[in-house]
């Protein structure tokens, strides 16, 4: 069998052509244009942690671990609550044993007693995910398992996740974990199922003493956004670049 | 074992990856774990081995550096054998491991690891390729010398190499030229991106800028610096060991007076000393690489040095400065560097510089999960020595031995076809 260099050049024209045909029937979208053509959200969820209210009662990580079926004895968890107590000598403090979810009602951390007249101040931060508006997580997923929604919320397809992990290291709030019993990728949801039939997340159902806010920021009357806007807040580590939209009010210097 | 592992342990069924073999210290999220495990310092050490291997191999080939000559053929075959193995790792790693092939299927190039499939195919398509090339003429060779022989075997082995010829018969010199050329381009391409699926590998932890100990623009060449000598020292440690094995069975068969015995062993002490030379000044680069990191983090002493330097100095002290720069690079490049090589000596000094990289790998990856995210506490990190389940065999000892092991398993296999020792 012989074959010329003009018959090799020839036919490899031709097959390249003939495959590149049926290609041409699709077309390559820019995530722009995809979000063009099905139209903006009037919605953007954020959430508001007012930490003067908290009192450490921890029944916001167990509302969200029976909501969410996350297994109730193992450590890991959607949202927790921190306790931060600082000493006049300027030594911290922090804990959050099993998320918080048993209540603070120690006077003990890590077991060692703190001397009462020895704190100068204490206080408790929740955390949950921050959902950010450039999220770490979805720009590392090998796989395009996870994504932001329209109203900005990032969410795990748990049928396509290969279970890698590298959204849990690019996470910089240690959001998330692996879910023991479906082995994938795992992380707070601001309860999507809930919030996007009308009804609150289970923590702000849940919190009595109303730390805890989910509103629309896109909606200038929502009385969240109003506080985000008219008064001082902060965001937690915004060093990283992430634009968190978990906001804060009663940060202090010593939070993680 | 604190009181979270003994309440997790109540619930049999559920496994919480890295609650099992992570121990916390102070204040640590609560969702903070040892993710990334033994098998991920397994993966870059793998990658590394087959990156550096095909780089020694291309020394000769593109570079004409006759002093390889003998080492060129050698690596290169184990740069195949090498390659199903890096990909071993990330399968073991996997929570589903099945679903690794949707890296393919949905690509989603943001990430750093989506283009892997396509890098490492891209490899392995040049690695095979080249290897076609340099053994066409032998594969033809075999199909003349088989042609009409009776027994299973030579039928067998008639019918494989007919099928590696790819139906290429000629071996007139203008093809034999051909195939050359094709080595050389081949070759050629194969540095760039054996370096780039190597240095790859280094972006990957590299662009983590939620981890305060890998994040770096250095990352990527540290890597690649490190992959090669790695991948030196292994081609060597495995040279010496068949060379060795081939002068023993010669002293077996012939006595030791032969002059068979004397022309393997100054063959072989003669290609090791050469190669050494190149594995020498590719340490220097990778140590002074990881200095200048070192030194840099130091000296700018950002929001998260005062964690890394309690972990470096402090709970890795013996990890970092005593087993991998001590005795897996100074030890190692002194051992090379002293007169009157003898390749005890230089044997010694190669299980030290593959232990280095296996510890600086180790280093990076467990180092980078020591510290927790908020700062304020510390991860340490018992590999699970008897597994008493997947999980544990899996990222446990017997889980990277089997990693170990497979390379070495594929070349002797495929070495009975592509035979890559021949001395002369």
């Amino acid at each position: 069998m012989s074959c010329s260099r003009r018959d090799l050049l020839k036919n490899t024209f031709k097959a390249t052509l003939a495959s590149a045909l049926p290609l041409s029937a699709f077309k390559m979208l820019s995530p722009a244009q995809v979000k063009a053509s099905v139209g903006d959200s009037d919605v953007r969820w954020v959430f508001l942690v007012d930490t003067e209210k908290c009192v450490g009662c921890g029944l916001c990580v167990k509302a969200c671990k029976n909501e969410n079926e996350v297994p109730y004895d193992p450590p890991i968890t959607r949202t927790w609550v921190e306790r931060y107590v600082l000493m006049k000598n300027g030594q911290s403090h922090i804990e959050s044993p099993f998320g918080g979810r048993d209540g603070y009602t120690d006077t003990k951390i890590r077991e060692n007693e703190i001397p009462a007249d020895q704190i100068a101040k204490g206080f408790f931060v929740s955390k949950l995910c921050n959902q950010c508006k450039k999220p770490a997580c979805v720009q590392v997923c090998p796989v395009g398992a996870t994504y932001q929604t329209m109203d900005g919320v990032v969410l795990v397809d748990r049928k396509w996740c290969i279970g890698c992990g590298y959204c849990i290291m690019a996470c910089p709030y240690g959001m998330r974990f692996f879910h023991p019993i479906h082995r994938v990728a795992e992380k707070c949801t601001f309860c999507y199922h809930r919030i996007t039939k009308g009804m609150k997340t289970a923590c702000v159902q849940n919190c009595p003493f109303g730390a805890r806010k989910i509103g629309n920021l896109k909606d200038p009357n929502d009385p969240v956004t109003k506080i985000i806007m008219n008064e001082r807040v902060s965001v937690l580590k915004d060093e990283y670049g992430t634009k968190p939209q978990v906001y804060y009010i009663g940060l202090d210097t010593n939070v993680r | 074992m604190s009181v979270e592992t003994i309440a997790a342990q109540g619930g049999e069924h559920m496994v919480v990856h890295g609650l099992e073999w992570t121990a916390k210290e102070l204040f640590t999220y609560p969702n903070e774990f040892i993710y990334w495990s033994i098998q991920i310092v397994m993966y870059p050490y793998m990658t590394g081995l087959v990156a550096g291997a095909f780089v020694l191999s291309s020394l000769y080939h593109v570079f004409g550096q006759q002093d390889l000559k003998n080492m060129a053929r050698f690596s290169l075959v184990f740069s195949l054998a090498l390659l199903p193995v890096a990909m071993m790792p990330l399968q073991f790693h996997l929570q589903q491991p099945f679903r690794g092939i949707n890296v393919m299927f949905t690509p989603h190039f943001t990430s750093a690891i989506a283009a892997f499939g396509i890098v490492f195919s891209t490899y392995a398509v040049i690695v095979l390729s080249e290897i076609w090339f340099v053994y066409r003429v032998y594969f033809v060779d075999q199909v003349n010398a088989l042609k009409g022989k009776e027994g299973a075997k030579d039928r067998f082995m008639y019918f494989l190499y007919a099928v590696l010829t790819l139906g290429a018969f000629d071996t007139s010199d203008k093809a034999v030229a051909l195939d050359k050329k094709a080595v050389k381009i081949l070759a050629g391409i194969g540095i760039p991106v054996a370096c780039f699926l190597h240095g790859y590998a280094g972006f990957i932890f590299g662009s983590v800028k939620a981890n305060a100990l890998w994040m770096s623009p250095l990352m990527p060449v540290i890597f690649i610096m490190s992959a090669v000598v790695s991948g030196i020292a292994l081609c060597m440690l495995t040279y010496i060991i068949i060379m060795e094995a081939k002068k023993w069975s010669t002293i077996i068969a012939k006595g030791k007076g032969d002059e068979s015995v004397k022309v393997i062993a100054g063959a072989e002490l003669d290609v090791i000393t050469k190669t050494s030379r190149y594995l020498l000044g590719f340490l220097v680069a990778a140590i002074t690489l990881e200095l200048l990191d070192l030194i840099f983090r130091g000296y700018t002493a950002m929001k998260s040095w005062d964690i890394l330097r309690s972990v470096m100095y402090g709970k890795d002290f013996i990890n970092i400065f005593v087993l991998q720069y001590t005795l897996g690079n100074l030890v190692p490049f002194i051992l090379l560097l002293m007169p009157r090589l003898t390749i005890r000596r230089i044997f010694l000094a190669l299980i030290l510089v593959l232990f280095g990289v296996f510890m600086m790998r180790w280093n990076v990856v467990i180092g980078g999960q020591a510290f927790s995210l908020s700062f304020a506490g510390y991860m340490h990190y018992h590999l699970p020595i008897i597994p008493h389940n997947m999980e544990t065999y899996k990222e446990g000892l017997f889980g990277a031995l089997t990693v170990v092991a497979t390379p070495f398993i594929l070349f002797w296999l495929i070495n009975k076809v592509t035979p890559s020792l021949k001395y002369r």
